[in-house]
């Protein structure tokens, strides 16, 4: 018989439960505050409100938090995320731009080189940059921080370098389906974004990888010695990241018609770390918990947009963000929950 | 004479576990006094509460006659007692001079003495009989040398009492011996010193007068000279010693088949700076046990055999197939298991489940797309627990969360889960009470029924002899002899190793 | 002879640093006229006095194991702190002055005690830390407040006249002074020695009885302080306040400590390194300068290998240290006793 206790303890315990409060508690706030936030009306064929709005705004925090996850279980952090994110918004921005041509008598553009082509090519070197800092944590063994901060400091300027310096308007159509498009009335990035967690969740689920990962990021040599191949675990999940960092390129570059190498993503790994760590996956590393990142993005954009319908000067977002990284890591910590709520009992070994 | 130091009636208790139960303990002036038991007796839990690293909740402490409670390290640091720890708890990025009076640098108009630091660091050393450069980073010296930096450091700091806490484990003969100088000069100059150790010839030969405790409780003070080590390790245990002899009957019946396999041959195997080349052969069905004092190269022969480390000359070959090289998921696919000496270090994943621990060796060598479904884990699991008789609430307790016993069950598991022909195992026993070793020895000898070829690893010389068919015999990082038979008893292993000779 | 090479190899990443200084400013002299100049090595001085300011602070946090995301939003909020009280408030600068160094060290302070007594990773407090002060700059103002106080404009373009024809600004002689401090500190101080263990072997630390809490909070109060000095020097040499003043330059004062020779896992590095970390980022930015058609971007890529380059390198030295010479690694047969004299 399962006590209406042990439910209790279960479910205060699980680490998604405490994250998904905080996101009742944001939408909640919202609710009582901001007329008409969870107003949801059908325009134009589509879904259209402020919580789609929310959905649709956070894709990219998302799925770089999902690529996130998996670095920072391996007891790792990448960097470099937010100028992969420029590189790949600069690459198929470049290479789609749009070309204006007479079509008959309609002026119309279309993009320089095939938009698959675009993409593909805006992906693949994504890939190879997560391979690149893959390397150097898994083969080298440099120190996550210091291997990504490499990519993260020069990435930029390889943006800019793809670009000429400029912003490049992105004229071509096709391309601003990626990220203001729609399907089946919801916006287009909500289906991306949930394959690709589908994928990362069949991989981490269903494969051995998530086991391997969270064996890792537990305990590196241990892994090994059980026949695990940790380089290659790392590698992998280093790879996958800047995979995700590329596609989240791809919307944001859609999203804003552009690609700006000094803006785009700019302090987005932040964000993507911030959502991981309130997700309930621990900075150094073990179990991660996939769906608490994307509630942890849902999060901070919630507080994003709250704070736009409340009508606070947008700025005080990061004071707000800051406010949340306190509050979670402090609850995270637990010598403050020792403090704070005492001692559980009985817990833990005693070495006489 | 009056003891310099005196506890008494001290009790300490943790939520559960009643760690110290009325501990009465005397130290003299120039004496080394062993302190010894076995795990769980409480040894480090009343160093702990003399230094002040946990608060006593009864009895007193006299220093020289006046009550003390120490607050912290540093507060018993300043009262004159000071420990030097196993794993030598020094800096090795700053300079030998550094280590030995950091946080007391000495001070001249407001900035550091170098000059005059690095003097005294000689001299300090000197009196130790210890002359090394000091300006040197203490990371370009061995442990041994600087296990002498951290005892001058508190007995430069100290003036009174000197605690050193299983100081000899990572030494070699050599170095124990010039410890045991150090030790000697220590005490006739008036220091007081306890020795805590686990190896009993080591205690016969430097301490004065030993202490036992058994579960927390005091079982006795006895002058060296007149307790023989069968009755220290009788009050130890808490045993008769009969009851450990059980195996040898059984053992040499078992596993007998004339036919024996040969699943592993070591020829010339070596790596330079780490082992001399050495051969070795695993038979099925049989234990080969690696004898040999700390530092002699068992641990390291393990590994070259796993992979965990490359070899750099020699070849192995497997059932007469020849390996190239060998790594862990090679060894793992070949049915290969290796059970670490450092289970907490090397062995266990403690964030993680029992289940998930158990079954981590085996899907890794299935690799990373045919994963063991949930139900057949547990299965999996389940099986284990029940055969290995662990104690846990469940598949799903974290390792971390299991005593030390348990967890080396799990790891064990871990590897009897891959179904394997040759089990390696380094130090299985270490740090695990009585009770649990024996049951561990009894599955190891099952196994070896089951047609395993075991390579069996311990410090104690008593366990190898009683599980090993065969035993070879390290020195100082080289293979000097085989043993079998009559000859495999204990004062032939002696003086095999006193003997140097290679067989 | 032993002694002398093991010597070498303590200093070999800052003799490394200062090499490749001297390298690339050769390169420019011999690429360009005019590089070759006193006053080119002297602005990389006064350009480069903020971020020199705090590399300083940042060396010592590096150098016990930690780090510090906040450094460019405390220079900001400091900056924003400034234009406001001198031109808003209408305070004097001698009332202004100690205040924002205050601010700068009650923010460190509270980092460091978050970390310390709370044990939470010094990355995610000093994030938060970040955001919040870039998120109280513009609660302060959304736009750029110009400083037209006197005393501030008279500082801005004073100009200390040297030899030949050449100048400095003050900036540069706080510049100087920070390093002399931060030298004195690291090796001729308790504290610094401290710091040294710390970042060495934490738990040795404790138990050798050093106060590691209160060095490591002080550490971050003292980063807090350089901070809000490098934000003084910013703010004469820019002469505003605005929230999007050094926005990331943590990452830069990260990659000069880095490039000076500091270990990312501590213990290991000397200021005087990281001044020439400093200093190689403002010849490689002189260097583009006057090749003239190359845009700004080359540097951050520039800086990105060097970092890479000198990443490896530290790889390399600390893979050739041996660890702690113990078991592994002795030479079977041969038993090592302890060296006599």
């Amino acid at each position: 018989m399962i006590s209406h206790h042990s439910i209790l303890r279960r479910v205060k315990n699980s680490r998604i439960a405490w994250t998904l409060l905080i996101l009742a508690l944001v939408l909640l706030f919202n609710l009582v505050f901001t007329k008409g936030f969870f107003h949801i009306e059908i325009k134009d064929g589509h879904l259209f409100g402020s919580l789609i709005d929310i959905l649709n705004r956070a894709a990219p925090t998302m799925l770089l938090a999902i690529g996130m996850t998996f670095v920072i279980a391996t007891g790792g952090v990448d960097l470099s995320v937010g100028a992969v994110v420029a590189i790949s918004g600069a690459l198929a921005a470049s290479m789609v731009g749009g070309k204006l041509v007479l079509k008959g008598d309609v002026q119309e553009y279309i993009s320089i080189y095939p938009m698959w082509l675009a993409i593909a090519a805006a992906l693949l070197v994504s890939l190879a940059s997560g391979i690149w800092n893959g390397l150097l944590v898994s083969r080298a063994k440099i120190q996550p921080m210091v291997a990504t901060l490499i990519l993260m400091v020069a990435g930029r300027g390889v943006a800019q370098l793809i670009t000429n310096g400029q912003i490049i308007t992105i004229y071509y159509k096709s391309y601003h389906y990626i990220g203001t498009g729609y399907l089946l009335g919801l916006p287009f990035t909500v289906f991306i974004v949930g394959l690709v967690l589908l994928v990362a969740w069949l991989l981490a689920r269903k494969t051995a990888i998530g086991l391997f990962v969270e064996s890792v990021g537990g305990n590196r040599t241990a892994s090994r010695l059980a026949g695990i191949n940790s380089a290659n675990v790392i590698l992998s999940v280093y790879t996958f990241c800047g995979f995700c960092a590329g596609i989240a390129g791809l919307i944001v570059s859609s999203n804003v018609k552009s690609a700006d190498g000094n803006n785009a993503g700019l302090w987005s790994e932040l964000d993507a770390i911030l959502a991981v760590v309130i997700g309930g996956t621990s900075f150094t590393g073990g179990r991660f918990y996939l769906m608490g990142s994307v509630v942890g993005a849902l999060i901070i954009q919630s507080l994003t947009t709250t704070i736009y319908s409340v009508g606070v000067p947008p700025e005080i977002n990061l004071v707000v963000k800051a406010i949340v990284v306190f509050i979670v890591s402090l609850l995270q910590s637990e010598s403050f929950r020792k403090t704070v709520f005492g001692n559980p009992a009985g817990k833990g070994r005693v070495s006489a | 004479m009056k003891p310099l130091l005196e506890m008494k009636g001290i009790c300490k208790t943790f939520p559960g576990v009643k760690a110290l139960s009325n501990v009465n303990f005397r130290l003299y002036r120039g004496e080394v006094h062993g302190l010894m038991g076995e795990n769980g007796a409480g040894k480090s839990t009343l160093i702990k509460v003399l230094t002040g690293v946990y608060k006593l909740d009864e009895g007193e402490i006299l220093l020289d006659g006046i009550r003390v409670e120490a607050t912290s390290p540093q507060h018993a640091q300043m009262m004159g007692i000071s420990t030097v720890y196993q794993e030598i708890n020094l800096c090795p990025n700053l300079t030998v001079a550094e280590n030995i009076f950091i946080g007391r640098e000495p001070m001249k108009h407001g900035r550091i003495d170098w000059k005059e630091m690095n003097k005294r660091a000689e001299l300090v050393l000197g009196r130790l009989n210890i002359y090394i450069d000091v300006t040197r980073l203490l990371s370009t010296y061995s442990i041994a040398v600087q296990q002498m930096v951290a005892i001058a450091r508190a007995v430069d700091i100290s003036a009174k009492v000197l605690i050193l806490d299983e100081p000899t484990s990572s030494l070699d003969a050599a170095e124990t011996e010039q410890l045991f100088k150090v030790m000697r000069k220590l005490k006739s100059e008036g220091y007081a010193i306890i020795f805590v150790t686990h190896f009993l010839d080591q205690v016969y030969e430097i301490s004065d007068r030993i202490t036992i405790l058994r579960n927390g409780e005091l079982v006795g003070e006895y002058k060296t000279e007149s307790l023989p080590k069968v009755e220290l390790i009788a009050k130890m245990i808490g045993k008769e010693l009969a009851e450990l002899d059980y195996l040898p009957g059984e053992k040499k019946s078992a596993c007998g088949g004339k036919e024996r396999r040969l699943l592993l041959s070591a020829r010339g195997v070596g790596r330079r700076g780490t082992i001399a080349p050495f051969d070795l052969d695993i038979y099925e069905g049989e234990i080969l046990g690696l004898a040999g004092l700390l530092g002699s190269g068992r641990t390291e022969t393990a590994r070259l055999l796993f992979g965990a480390d490359r070899a750099d000359e020699g070849e192995v070959e497997l059932e007469g197939k020849k390996m190239s090289s060998m790594t862990p998921r090679s060894a793992i696919g070949h049915r290969i298991a290796f059970c670490p000496e450092d289970r907490k270090e090397e062995g266990i994943i403690g964030d993680l489940t029992v289940r998930e621990n158990i079954i981590l060796a085996l899907q890794a060598r299935k690799g990373w797309f045919r994963y063991i479904g949930r139900k057949e884990q547990e299965e999996i699991a389940d099986k284990f627990i029940k055969a290995l008789n662990i104690s846990t609430p469940g598949s799903e307790q974290l390792v971390k969360n299991l005593s030390g016993g348990n967890q080396q069950k799990v790891i064990l598991a871990r590897w009897l889960a891959t179904d394997p022909k040759i089990l390696i195992l380094d130090e299985p026993t270490r740090g695990i009470d009585i009770g649990a070793k024996a049951e561990i020895q009894k599955i190891i000898l099952s196994l070896c029924k089951a047609g395993l070829g075991i390579l069996f690893i311990s410090s104690e010389m008593d366990e190898v002899l009683r599980c090993s068919h065969r035993i070879a015999v390290l020195r100082d990082r080289v293979k000097i002899a085989e043993l079998t038979g009559d000859e495999m008893d204990e004062q032939v292993i002696m003086h095999t190793i006193a003997r140097g000779h290679t067989s | 002879m032993t002694k002398k090479l093991v010597i070498n190899r303590k200093y070999l990443p800052l003799i490394v640093t200062i090499g490749l200084f001297a390298f690339a400013f050769l390169m420019g002299s011999v690429l360009y006229p005019g590089f070759l100049s006193l006053q080119v090595f002297l602005n990389l001085f006064i350009d480069n006095a903020f971020l020199c300011v705090a590399a300083v602070g940042m060396t010592f946090v590096i150098l016990s194991g930690g780090i510090d995301l906040s450094v460019g939003s405390i220079i900001a909020l400091t900056t924003m702190l400034s234009a406001y009280l001198l031109e808003v408030a209408g305070w004097s600068p001698a009332i202004v002055i100690p205040t924002v160094l205050l601010t700068g060290v009650l923010f460190g302070c509270g980092m460091g005690c978050l970390i310390h007594f709370f044990k939470i990773q010094p990355f995610i407090i000093t994030l938060a830390g970040m955001f919040l002060a870039r998120g109280l700059c513009y609660v302060i103002s959304i736009q750029t407040i110009t400083i037209t106080n006197e005393f501030y404009r008279q500082v801005s373009q004073y100009r200390i006249p040297l030899p030949g024809g050449n100048f400095i600004s003050i900036n540069v002689i706080i510049f100087i002074v920070v390093v002399a401090v931060g030298i004195y500190l690291a090796h001729y101080t308790r504290f610094g020695r401290a710091v040294y263990a710390i970042g060495g072997n934490e738990q040795s630390a404790v138990l050798m009885g050093l106060p590691v809490g209160r060095t490591k909070v002080l550490i971050y109060t003292l980063n807090g302080f350089c901070s809000a000095l490098a934000g003084i020097v910013f703010t004469f040499y820019m002469l505003s306040g605005y929230g999007l003043h050094a926005n990331g330059m943590e990452m830069d004062t990260i990659a000069s400590v880095v490039i000076g020779g500091t270990l990312l896992t501590g213990g290991v590095g000397y200021v005087f390194g990281t001044m020439f970390g400093v200093l190689i980022q403002g010849v490689i930015q002189t260097l583009i300068m006057f090749q003239g058609t190359l845009s700004s971007w080359w540097t951050k890529i520039a800086v990105g290998i060097l970092l890479f380059l000198f990443i490896m390198l530290q790889r390399v030295f600390t893979s050739e240290r041996s660890e702690r010479g113990g078991a592994v690694g002795k030479p079977y047969g041969i038993k090592k006793g302890l060296e006599a004299k």
